[in-house]
């Protein structure tokens, strides 16, 4: 196990969830790749802090902030998922067409 | 647990948990039923917690897979409301854009792949004998305690702005009254097309719980087709 296999691997887990986030077309599974895409970024904080950071605590800190951030994503995102539906009968990204400029 | 560097065990555990987090992470994109997919990222989330816990960040590791296991949860719960396809029964391709997002998906791994393989990192691992669970509760309630209040704060801020944007009503009158899309010049109209087509709704079946407003805005379109908005029209007429 070294730093090079684990930001490996969160890449990984960060393409697929780019994948997944530019190729979905419902608003739940577009959520599920910035979740799979903030994975692989909470992955590769906690590798820094074990190899990098001699066991400075302000790594785990950040990875402490990556899942604040995941939890902010998941409650607004679905917030605005029943907004927009209430609103525009809309779970597609097609169905908001009129954001466009 | 294993620490850095430990036995060829905490290798194989890593490996094996690295392919499975990979793995399921691809079956979430890749399953028909949406609620396997909540389940493949729940996995994906799991594995990767297990690798936290391997390099020693226990309270990182056990917190993700309990976080990750609630929000799998509630995740399932709205995969259930807004279903396209219950159960996986047909298969589901709801995509758009699809070669362009593979292109994106590899070109973003190869690019973060060759940074990580070009970079040289510094080498300073983990002491061996370090109590991180108790570097961690000391840093988060005294040196960093501000940056860890803020993320508290910003959570109570996070649910009141969910509960604000999923209310139907406020005291006073719709939540969303007398709110339009501003218009292109003062006065003017607003952008982008007035009537939306029913959300692109074709190619797959089963629209079983979508027809909570449906009365209503069969409603709001019929008197006008300028109206297709909804209330938010109201400031309009």
């Amino acid at each position: 196990m070294t730093l090079t296999a684990i930001l490996i691997v969160a890449a990984a887990l960060f393409g697929i969830g780019l994948f997944g986030a530019l190729s979905q077309k419902s608003f739940v599974m577009l959520m599920m790749g910035l979740e799979m895409m903030l994975n692989g970024t909470l992955l590769a904080a906690v590798g820094f802090w074990a190899f990098t950071l001699e066991g400075a605590p302000k790594g785990q800190l950040l990875a402490i902030l990556v899942m604040a951030v995941m939890a902010v994503e998941l409650a607004i995102g679905f917030a605005l998922v029943v907004a927009v539906y209430r609103k525009r009968e809309a779970d597609v990204i097609e169905g908001i067409g009129t954001m466009k400029q | 647990m294993g620490r850095i560097g430990g036995t060829g065990m905490t290798d194989l555990l890593f490996y094996a948990l690295s392919a499975l987090a990979i793995w399921s992470g691809w079956r979430v994109f890749r399953v028909d039923s949406m609620i396997r997919a909540t389940f493949a990222l729940m996995v994906s989330f799991t594995s990767v917690g297990g690798i936290a816990v391997l390099m020693a960040a226990d309270y990182i590791g056990v917190a993700t897979v309990f976080m990750m296991a609630v929000e799998m949860m509630v995740m399932g719960l709205f995969m259930v409301m807004f279903m396209m396809n219950p159960a996986g029964l047909n298969p589901m391709q709801m995509v758009h854009q699809y070669k362009f997002s593979i292109a994106a998906g590899v070109l973003g791994f190869v690019g973060l792949a060759t940074a990580v393989l070009l970079t040289n990192f510094p080498d300073n691992p983990l002491p061996e004998n370090r109590d991180t669970l108790r570097d961690l509760g000391i840093e988060l309630l005294g040196g960093s305690m501000l940056i860890f209040e803020t993320a508290g704060v910003t959570l109570l801020a996070t649910m009141v702005g969910a509960v604000a944007l999923s209310s139907r009503r406020g005291r006073f009158g719709d939540s969303d009254a007398g709110a339009a899309p501003p218009g292109l010049h003062p006065g003017g109209e607003p952008a982008g097309r007035k009537v939306e087509k029913g959300g692109g709704h074709g190619g797959h079946g089963g629209h079983g719980g979508h027809k909570m407003n449906m009365e209503k805005t069969k409603q709001d379109s019929s008197d006008d087709p300028h109206k297709g908005h909804g209330n938010m029209s109201e400031t309009e007429a």
